[in-house]
């Protein structure tokens, strides 16, 4: 655990990440957006929906195995049950206006140097702090 | 096959890193944010990681015509900076901000069964689902 707590466990993360990204762009010409994989699913006029749902369940496949051998790299959200599906609303119906999250804006998009990922990604870390400013510290106790 | 296994293999890369980085534990994503209080900034390394792999990934490989195993690199479908741009990434970030999940972490984290993932995993799938095809007849009628 001790790899874990260190800035290498971010930084090695992120540069999987990166690759897993750069892999879906060099081969198959996607961009590794999470939240616009799972959204495409969802709509009716999407015809390549088999490699969406190959990818997430890839996706899943280290969790499986991580959870039964060290379960501690997971945690609960310390937020209450209400706050929770609240939150998964914002996230789910924010993203999917906005076209992207913390990967495909985040990531891909500041990697190419895009306008409208440079500017989602400063809203939402923005808003991101305020929010964990209110419920985290000024409401708190949870 | 090699393509379906190439989705499959990019998908397990992605669900290590967010594993490995640590995205996957709600209490740091919510340390990451909190600058006002016990910050920890490490997560911003996650960043940090991913875009220096993809940029220079892509800069390396930038005489690359086209796509390994398809006609052609994905366009953007959108270049505007919008009101749905900023309102969304706006309400992206409160809720990122109040449970401490962004959607890929959120998947990833489906497999321990907890009942407040799998709440907050399920609330954000609904809600993707019913925004998307809302937004999709909408088109087919303005069309």
């Amino acid at each position: 655990m001790t790899f874990l707590a260190s800035p290498w466990a971010p930084l090695v993360g992120g540069a999987l990440i990166g690759l897993s990204a750069l892999m879906l762009f060099n081969i198959h010409g996607k961009i590794a957006g999470i939240s616009g994989i799972v959204g495409r699913l969802f709509e009716r006029a999407a015809l390549d929906k088999s490699w969406r749902l190959v990818f997430l369940a890839g996706l899943l496949i280290p969790g499986i195995f991580i959870a039964a051998l060290a379960p501690q790299a997971f945690a609960i959200t310390p937020a209450p049950l209400s706050l929770a599906i609240t939150a998964g609303v914002l996230v789910g119906f924010g993203t999917t206006i906005a076209n992207g999250c913390t990967s495909g804006h985040g990531v891909c998009g500041i990697a190419r140097l895009r306008k409208r990922s440079i500017v989602a990604t400063l809203v939402f870390m923005t808003t991101g702090v305020i929010s964990t400013f209110i419920t985290h510290q000024l409401i708190g106790g949870f | 096959m090699f393509a379906l296994l190439s989705y499959l293999f990019a998908g397990a890369l992605f669900g290590g890193g967010l594993i490995l980085s640590g995205m996957v534990n709600p209490n740091r994503v919510i340390a990451f944010l909190d600058i006002t209080g016990d910050w920890d900034p490490s997560l911003a390394l996650v960043m940090v990681g991913a875009i220096a792999v993809f940029g220079l990934g892509r800069f390396a490989t930038r005489a690359l015509e086209k796509p390994l195993a398809a006609p052609a690199f994905a366009t953007p479908a959108e270049e505007t900076i919008d009101r749905r741009l900023i309102l969304g990434s706006a309400l992206f970030g409160v809720g990122w901000g109040i449970a401490g999940f962004c959607p890929g972490p959120a998947l990833v984290s489906i497999v321990t069964f907890d009942g407040k993932v799998l709440a907050f995993a399920a609330a954000m799938i609904m809600t993707i689902a019913a925004t998307r095809s809302w937004d999709e007849r909408r088109r087919t009628r303005a069309n």
